[in-house]
């Protein structure tokens, strides 16, 4: 297991544990004062408030915030400290909704998912619904982590998994300042494993994806140099393929919001974010065609809404009363940490939106 | 009105220039804009040639502004410290070329 830095949050009884605390520090400050706009004002100038839902078409299902690595911008707050695992069943009444959901995405989250206890017996039965497009985010260090976990990338490729890694940069010091010490070296071997049977191997079924978000108080670049400069220096340096990159840009919340503030870089952040705000980003932002479930089942707009606590402003709020067509008339919850979504070319967790 | 000749603050104004002269400032970002579109030069390439220069002009303006311009394009902090060394070393060299004209100088007055 890769080196622990810091611990989460939850762990060293942060006033940022609490959601609420966050959402004070989001609205107050600059915001209040006027300084820079709303995120709600910002969206009334183009007709976009309230902010509403396009067609479903990705669920996406938080399955536990536990986590062999706590990465120092991790906006879930994840660790193996974090206690929250999603149970059976509550996977039950998951499975229920990707029987008969719309979406044509499933996209599995954490944490680690596949710390689970129930993650392959999950994975097995949601397959068997016929999704067109099924993501595991995958850490890749957990495939080195332990000994059950080293048929990973067989079991992913035998349900046709498309897996989504998180790698921040190309070279070690880089990727271990901001996941851990070691993350890099079991990261690339991880993704030698995966090219081995197929994933990431242009033109192969098994897609490999890549996701890059910055190091540090600034935001990522154009995603298609990014994916040149990734794929060069991997195949150079490790021989390693992979399909896509997404450049994801950090949102200011959990343990990012706790860094810029503890850096003093927040209010420059967070102008960083308005200065970049594209308006032609904010009809394409990942809330409107996703809901995303949480551990306890809990439904929310995205996934940082789920870490605030912001949940669906709808009468279905639950997995258990899931009713796509009651969800899709709602309006979306937003707040100033919504900016990073609709920076530059925006961003998603397919990365860029325009 | 600011104690200091520098404030932070101000590099985030800098398109304000335009609201005084509106033809030359917008030409200017036009300009300046267009010379940082990929071309024969990678953007990194010009990003990393931009961190040399705002160092030898000693504009803290752009030292932030291509500090972090290299942090998004990935650029490490070997390489960003390495073309700040280009720039020193063409400016140290730019200084003691001038030592062949005191050579000349002090060969003609006393040679």
């Amino acid at each position: 297991m890769a080196k622990l830095k810091i611990q989460s949050l939850h762990k060293r009884d942060s006033e940022l544990a609490n959601s609420n605390r966050q959402l004070e520090i989001l609205s107050n400050g600059i915001f209040k004062t006027g300084e820079l706009p709303k995120f709600k004002d910002k969206i009334a100038e183009i007709g976009q408030f309230p902010l509403k839902p396009r067609k479903l078409e990705v669920l996406q299902i938080n399955v536990g915030y536990m986590c062999n690595q706590v990465c120092e911008h991790c906006h879930v707050d994840a660790g193996p400290d974090r206690k929250e695992i999603m149970t059976r069943e509550t996977m039950q009444q998951c499975l229920e909704v990707i029987k008969n959901t719309g979406a044509h995405t499933l996209d599995l989250t954490g944490g680690a998912p596949e710390m689970n206890p129930n993650f392959k017996w999950f994975v097995e039965e949601a397959s068997k619904a016929g999704i067109k497009d099924f993501i595991v985010r995958s850490n890749l260090t957990i495939i080195r982590a332990n000994k059950k976990y080293y048929d990973l990338p067989d079991f992913f490729k035998k349900h046709n998994v498309h897996v989504i890694s998180s790698m921040p940069h190309w070279t070690r010091g880089k990727t271990d300042k901001q996941r851990g010490e070691g993350v890099f070296d079991q990261s690339i071997k991880a993704l030698q494993d995966l090219n081995a049977i197929g994933y990431g191997v242009p033109n192969s079924d098994l897609k490999l994806d890549l996701v890059y978000n910055p190091s540090g108080a600034f935001l990522p670049s154009d995603q298609a140099s990014m994916e040149k400069d990734f794929k060069r220096a991997l195949l150079e340096d490790f021989n390693i393929q992979f399909h896509n990159l997404f450049a994801i840009t950090n949102l200011p919340i959990s343990r990012f919001l706790d860094y810029l503030i503890a850096s003093e870089n927040y209010e420059d952040y967070m102008y960083a974010l308005v200065e970049a705000y594209n308006p032609m980003a904010v009809a394409n932002v990942m809330c409107t065609n996703t809901i995303s479930v949480s551990w306890d089942g809990w439904l929310y707009d995205c996934d940082f809404n789920q870490m605030l606590d912001l949940k669906v402003a709808s009468k279905v709020k639950h997995i258990s009363e899931y009713n796509e067509e009651v969800l899709n008339d709602r309006n979306i919850v937003i707040s100033q940490h919504c900016y990073g979504c609709t920076a530059g070319a925006g961003s998603s967790c397919q990365g860029s939106v325009v | 009105m600011s104690k200091s000749y520098y404030d932070p603050a101000d590099l985030r104004k800098f398109g304000n220039i335009t609201e005084w002269s509106e033809e030359l400032g917008t030409k200017f970002f036009d300009y300046y804009n267009s010379v940082f579109q990929e071309g024969a030069l990678t953007a990194r390439e010009k990003s990393l040639i931009a961190l040399a220069v705002s160092h030898t002009e000693k504009c803290p303006y752009c030292i932030d502004a291509y500090s972090k311009d290299g942090l998004q394009r990935g650029l490490t902090k070997e390489e960003m410290m390495e073309a700040v060394h280009v720039g020193a070393a063409i400016k140290s060299g730019a200084a003691l070329v001038h030592g062949v004209q005191m050579m000349n100088k002090v060969n003609k007055l006393d040679g």
